[in-house]
């Protein structure tokens, strides 16, 4: 399935923008790393569960109720723009 | 101090009175200062003399724990509240978060001196430590070779003696691999028992924290102290045990040691593998051979999970909330591309777009679930074995530290390197990677493996080859 990876449209999919070079680049790469993973496709998985968690263990669920109350400066202050607790960002609706 | 000096002594050493912990941290801080390894991004003088000043002032109140007073640095993966935490990554050079992980706060509450964060492969993705946006490590060992990684600052800090101790992670062998580079000792705790919460993620179905120290001893001594449940963490185990709470405990006798029959073809490192085994033979163990036929596969599973785990995690540098914001953004898409662009390095992008793609509509079930299903696989062969066997003996990396840029043009070659560590991380085991010895000049390291939650067992058959080997105790100075 190597040859027929699109790096623009994963690249677009990451947002991610890569110059000519770099995709140049990552095209070969991405090309070996494919044809490595590919040697996957030859062991038998039938009837075989995948496995998400190593202990196979489940999400722990705890009650609905706050326990913590967030400290909104101190959680924004690593942001690179905010302005009365909010983000801020480009325009989006013109 | 000897510069080498393990916990133990140095905890002797400020019990008795011989120094305080004041005069401790500055020792280590100037050795720090005359580091030409590039170990540390970033070093807290200032926070460390003054938890050095509070670690005396507990002690002479008596109200002391057995950590009290002890430096160690943190991977800077590991988030430290008023303390930068690049992940080795342009995307963070500027991030301080706001909380400490648990990791830290423990070893804090403990009474631990942080001398500062070091060096790694940005955002863990590496294995030579080559790929820091704060540049490469040099190994201890000799310099034009690389310390291995991702957690490489923390295993050239401990072997340089530029710390005592340090903390690492280890996604697919990023503590094992630099703590046998190294010629140090470093454990990767089962998936779980350390807590991820505050540890900027990878792959969080294999991420796990865990030390890295001279020796078995020291190294149980800090794990007693990070790991246990932690409600913040969603994947933390809800366990009892605390691993070596009261120090390591006796190693039962006669135990049954398997030898992967898989690990051991076409080895650099065969010899040192030999001796280890005669060392554990002697001490009354026996050794049998084991298959874990799915080996081969485990590299291919390991770069399509932690891969997707990757891209998906890394999908919240967005540059809004925190982390790296380009100049000028046209718009938001234009914002999100160019951060991210610029905030990561290399190979940080060539894991994202291999997840991105084994994720991808059409190729979720030929990757992604396959990957999945052959863990599992993976996971059996190991419970298999540990039917059968206490413990595994296993070569950590294929061969010693090698050569800076020898590999960075050939990521393929280069994942190899991780050929005996990402099964073991793929089933969640705990296991831990011990000096055995020297090939051309530098360390190498020996795995240990056992089934989850046994610490205890392979640090107790660590310590005790320690109490009869010495290559544990073996520095970079003595050997130039």
């Amino acid at each position: 399935m190597a040859d027929s990876i699109d790096i623009e449209h994963l690249a677009r999919l990451a947002r991610l923008s890569l110059s000519a070079d770099a995709t140049t680049r990552a095209r070969g790469d991405l090309g070996n790393i494919i044809a490595m993973i590919d040697k996957m496709q030859a062991i038998d998985t039938s009837g075989v569960e995948p496995m998400a968690n190593p202990l196979d263990a489940t999400q722990r669920l705890r009650p609905d109720v706050v326990d913590e109350e967030p400290d909104r400066d101190a959680l924004q202050a690593p942001a690179p723009e905010t302005q009365d607790g909010y983000y801020l960002v480009p325009r989006v609706v013109e | 101090m000897e510069r080498h000096a393990t916990l133990a002594e140095l905890r002797r050493a400020l019990d008795n009175g011989d120094l305080s912990a004041i005069e401790l941290t500055r020792d280590y801080l100037t050795r720090i200062a005359d580091d030409s390894t590039n170990a540390f991004i970033n070093v807290d003088e200032e926070g460390a003399l003054a938890a050095a000043a509070a670690a005396d002032e507990r002690l002479a109140s008596g109200d002391g724990t057995p950590l009290t007073g002890l430096p160690l640095a943190h991977k800077d993966i590991f988030c430290t509240r008023g303390l930068a935490t690049t992940c080795g990554s342009r995307m963070l050079e500027n991030f301080v978060a706001p909380y400490d992980a648990t990791v830290v706060a423990r070893l804090k509450d403990a009474g631990v001196v942080n001398l500062g964060k070091t060096n790694m492969d940005e955002f863990a993705m590496g294995s030579s430590n080559e790929n820091s946006y704060f540049g490469a490590v040099a190994n201890p060992w000799r310099e034009s070779h690389v310390p291995g990684g991702s957690s490489g600052g923390s295993a050239a800090a401990v072997a340089a003696g530029l710390t005592p101790a340090a903390t690492g992670t280890d996604t697919g062998g990023s503590i094992r691999q630099p703590a046998s580079f190294c010629g140090i000792t470093g454990l990767k705790p089962t998936y779980g028992r350390v807590s991820r919460y505050g540890m900027v993620a990878f792959a969080s179905s294999l991420d796990q924290g865990g030390p890295m120290a001279h020796n078995a001893e020291d190294v149980a001594l800090l794990v007693s102290a990070m790991a246990g449940f932690d409600r913040r963490d969603s994947t933390s185990a809800e366990r009892e045990d605390t691993p070596c709470s009261n120090g390591i405990p006796a190693t039962p006798e006669k135990l049954r040691i398997g030898l992967p029959r898989e690990y051991y073809h076409n080895l650099d490192i065969a010899a040192e593998l030999d001796a280890v085994r005669a060392s554990l033979e002697n001490l009354g163990h026996t050794f049998v051979d084991v298959n874990l036929p799915h080996t081969e596969a485990a590299v291919p599973t390991y770069y399509v999970i932690a891969g997707a785990e990757a891209s998906t995690n890394l999908s919240r540098f967005d540059g809004v909330r925190f982390g790296h914001r380009c100049e000028n953004p046209e718009s938001l898409e234009d914002l999100y591309d160019r951060s991210r662009s610029e905030g990561f390095g290399e190979e940080v992008k060539r894991r994202i777009l291999t997840g991105t793609y084994a994720l991808s509509v059409g190729y979720f079930d030929a990757y992604y679930l396959q990957a999945q299903k052959i863990r599992r696989l993976i996971a059996n062969d190991f419970a298999s074995a540990f039917e059968d066997v206490d413990v595994l003996l296993a070569p950590t990396a294929p061969g010693p530290a090698f050569e800076r840029g020898a590999l960075t043009k050939d990521p393929v070659a280069m994942y190899q390197q991780d050929i005996f560590t990402v099964p073991v991380s793929l089933a969640g085991l705990p296991a831990l990677s011990m000096p055995c010895g020297f090939v051309d000049g530098l360390p190498v390291g020996a795995q240990l493996v056992a089934a989850p939650f046994q610490e205890e067992l392979i640090l107790g058959v660590a310590r005790d080859y320690q109490n009869v080997t010495d290559w544990h105790t073996r520095t970079p100075e003595a050997a130039q």
